[in-house]
């Protein structure tokens, strides 16, 4: 099993949003995560990245058969740990290549490889561009400066191909964007897609699992998951919405 | 991607979070008796074999330093500086004349090698002019055959003294005279040596001019003057690197740079400043008080100023235009760096005097620990100053939430024609950038390296490439174990 989250407690600012959630995850399979909004699925993917603020005051996060609690975020991501951001933040002055090519070194150098020569790095940084359709242009700029939404998650899609983690979990990375964004998103997930790795979706919409097929759907409400199935459940969702949801589990 | 690649190395490069040119050389020197009178002063110029007009000129400012105050309004503190306790002259011993770079002092050359200066053979032909002085004396200048087909003089002040006395005559203190400030003063009754330019009319300087000043001796000041004088039509780049070895008790630094530029000419000066800037619990350290100033005044005249301010405990600077040429152009690009207990206040002046003159000042203060930063500068447009445009641009990162971030913008304006235009921005890293940066494997300390020297491109982008790239491996150094 990649991940296993057992009866996962997180608190920020000592007020608790996860509250016994559940979630095993094999490697080749995708899962959606579903639910209405402040039902704690960021939460969920912040405290899988191991961000600081979010305490996990109980329960378990096991990686690849490690507990990885007390792990810091970088080690995380140097262990195959990826998340694409709901909202990609600007770094002025910093341009894309720059952050790849020493993200990737970092990894690299985590797992004791050399570093990658510019004319390898570069040639990967083409072949992964195409993946996404990004535009040389887009690059040369500063990390998501100026970019558009669909931009800047095309360009979560790109950052995810180049570093090839072994769990990748998207954080609504269909919100804002039009079709044929979506399209590209959806195609470059799926290409990225191996009996390795695993993909955790946390998606409002069903819209997104017309092109990302899930294995399995969870439906996340007040801090737990409290219906799991296959892809028939998020049209079930999308049809009947949420409020049955409410009514069933109670209001927060 | 050059630029990218040398950054990457950079990263690389970064080991220690320690002050890398802390060392102390065990070079013989020969020295003034500490503390401050007219004998000292006789000493040091009888030691320069000076004429009788610059001993007249250090004793005129000797007696003037002795009416004036300390300045008191930066925001800047510290404890009074006994100016008794404190050698005014400090040289290196010769064993004998140097003919050539085999003849330096094995020792010292090994200290520049610690440094990473490129006086060695194999840098030299990176063409790169070196004028290196250490504590008070000028010990080496190299490529002074090639330049001097030119026409160009880079010479240590002192030579300059012997060799071009007419011209340091009519320069020297023509743009920072010694009634100019207390620290001014100072330095024109005791200054020890420095670096002399001159570029001849219509002459493009083919290399960059360098000069390393290094503080070695205990209980030493430094005091060292430079002096550029870019006649018609001449262009020239000037680079000043700066390193102080780590000791407990603090190091006084009053230097002055004069640059003259006539019509149609140009002068970039850039300066890596990283003297020693205390441990971290603000023990010694360097006192930077440096008066720079420029003067345009040629028609269509240029200065560009660019300094990368990491060292010191205490930075006292406000390099300077004087734009009295018509359509001269002044420019200031600053990224000054404090960490644990350093302070800084620094900034420039920009005087429009000539018609359609412009100014471009872009500051960026970047404050760490428990440090303070403020960035101090003045516009002043004078009534004839037909068509003036300024602009500034003035920012401030924070890291962490115990220092301090300054802006004390000056604006006066006596011309209703003038465009003076000010921004300033106030910043943290946002814990959002940093998430982001880890996230992608990037630890903490390379995350903020990566951020800052982001948000200093703009300037380090005007420093040459060499500079430009110890620019940033120090951005980094200083700012290791600032974060968390």
């Amino acid at each position: 099993m990649l991940l296993n989250i057992k009866n996962l407690h997180v608190a920020i600012n000592g007020k608790e949003i996860l509250k016994g959630l559940n979630l095993q995850v094999n490697e080749g399979e995708i899962h959606a995560i579903m639910g209405p909004n402040g039902t704690g699925k960021s939460t969920l993917a912040a405290a899988i990245t191991g961000r600081e603020g979010y305490e996990i005051t109980k329960g378990e996060i096991i990686y690849k058969g490690q507990v990885i609690n007390d792990w810091t975020a970088d080690k995380r991501a140097n262990e195959g740990v990826f998340l694409s951001f709901q909202y990609p933040v600007e770094i002025p002055g910093v341009s894309m290549t720059n952050f790849m090519r020493t993200a990737l070194n970092a990894k690299r150098e985590y797992l004791g490889k050399p570093q990658m020569k510019a004319g390898e790095f570069l040639k990967l940084m083409e072949e992964k561009k195409k993946l996404v359709e990004i535009t040389a242009k887009l690059t040369n700029r500063s990390v998501n400066e100026g970019f558009s939404g669909g931009e800047k998650k095309k360009n979560e899609i790109f950052q995810m191909a180049m570093l090839e983690p072994t769990l990748a979990i998207l954080d609504e990375t269909d919100s804002g964007l039009d079709i044929d964004a979506l399209k590209v998103v959806a195609k470059g997930v799926n290409e990225l897609k191996s009996n390795e790795n695993a993909f955790v979706v946390i998606t409002h919409y069903q819209r997104l699992l017309d092109y990302i097929v899930p294995d399995f759907v969870h439906v996340m409400y007040g801090g737990r998951i409290v219906k799991s199935g296959g892809k028939g459940l998020a049209l079930e969702l999308e049809d009947q919405g949420y409020e049955w949801v409410k009514e069933k589990f109670g209001e927060e | 991607m050059e630029d990218k690649l040398s950054q990457n190395k950079i990263l690389e490069d970064v080991t220690g979070s320690d002050y890398k040119y802390g060392f102390v050389s065990d070079i013989e020197n020969d020295a003034a008796p500490m503390g401050l009178t007219e004998d000292t002063i006789r000493f040091i110029s009888k030691k320069k074999e000076e004429p009788e007009w610059l001993l007249e000129f250090r004793l005129k400012a000797y007696r003037h330093w002795l009416t004036m105050e300390e300045p008191d309004w930066a925001l800047i503190d510290y404890p009074a500086i006994n100016y008794q306790d404190i050698i005014y002259y400090s040289a290196p011993k010769k064993k004998k004349e140097l003919a050539g770079l085999d003849e330096v002092d094995p020792e010292l050359l090994d200290t520049f090698n610690k440094l990473g200066i490129p006086l060695e053979e194999q840098k030299i032909l990176a063409g790169v002019a070196v004028d290196a002085v250490i504590d008070s004396v000028s010990v080496k200048t190299t490529f002074k055959e090639t330049l001097s087909k030119h026409g160009i003089i880079f010479s240590s002040f002192s030579d300059a003294v012997k060799d071009h006395p007419e011209l340091v005559k009519k320069y020297l203190a023509s743009i920072v005279p010694y009634t100019d400030n207390y620290f001014a003063a100072l330095n024109s009754a005791v200054f020890s040596d420095g670096s002399f330019v001159y570029i001849p009319k219509g002459v493009r300087c083919p290399i960059e001019l360098s000069t390393y000043f290094r503080i070695n001796a205990a209980n030493t000041g430094q005091f060292e003057r430079t002096l550029i004088v870019a006649d018609d039509d001449s262009y020239v780049s000037y680079l000043e690197g700066c390193t102080a070895p780590m000791r407990d008790e603090n190091q006084l630094h009053a230097a002055i740079v004069e640059i003259i530029v006539m019509d149609n000419a140009e002068v970039k000066y850039s300066t890596v400043q990283n003297w020693y800037p205390g441990n971290k619990e603000g023990k010694g350290g360097v006192y930077n008080f440096v008066t720079k100033r420029a003067a345009c005044k040629g028609v269509n005249s240029k200065v560009s100023w660019t300094q990368v301010e990491t060292g010191s405990a205490i930075t006292w600077k406000y390099p300077g235009c004087v734009l009295m040429g018509d359509n001269s152009v002044g420019e200031f690009y600053s990224v000054a760096v404090t960490n644990n207990y350093q302070q800084a206040d620094t900034g420039t002046k920009m005087i429009h005097i000539g018609k359609n003159t412009k100014s471009t000042i872009i500051s960026k203060g970047i404050s760490a620990g428990k440090s303070n930063n403020s960035y101090r500068g003045l516009v002043r447009v004078s009534k004839k100053a037909e068509g003036t445009r300024n602009f500034s641009q003035c920012d401030s990162l924070l890291l962490g939430d115990k220092c301090g971030a300054h802006t004390f913008p000056y604006i006066q304006t006596s011309n209703d024609s003038a465009i003076v235009e000010h921004e300033a921005t106030t910043s943290k890293i946002s814990e959002d950038q940093l998430f982001y940066c880890l996230q992608r494997g990037i630890d903490a300390e390379k995350a903020i390296g990566l951020i800052v020297n982001g948000y200093a491109k703009e300037v380090l982008n005007k420093l040459p490439m060499e500079f430009a790239v110890e620019a940033r491996k120090l951005l980094e150094i200083t700012l290791e174990g600032s974060v968390g």
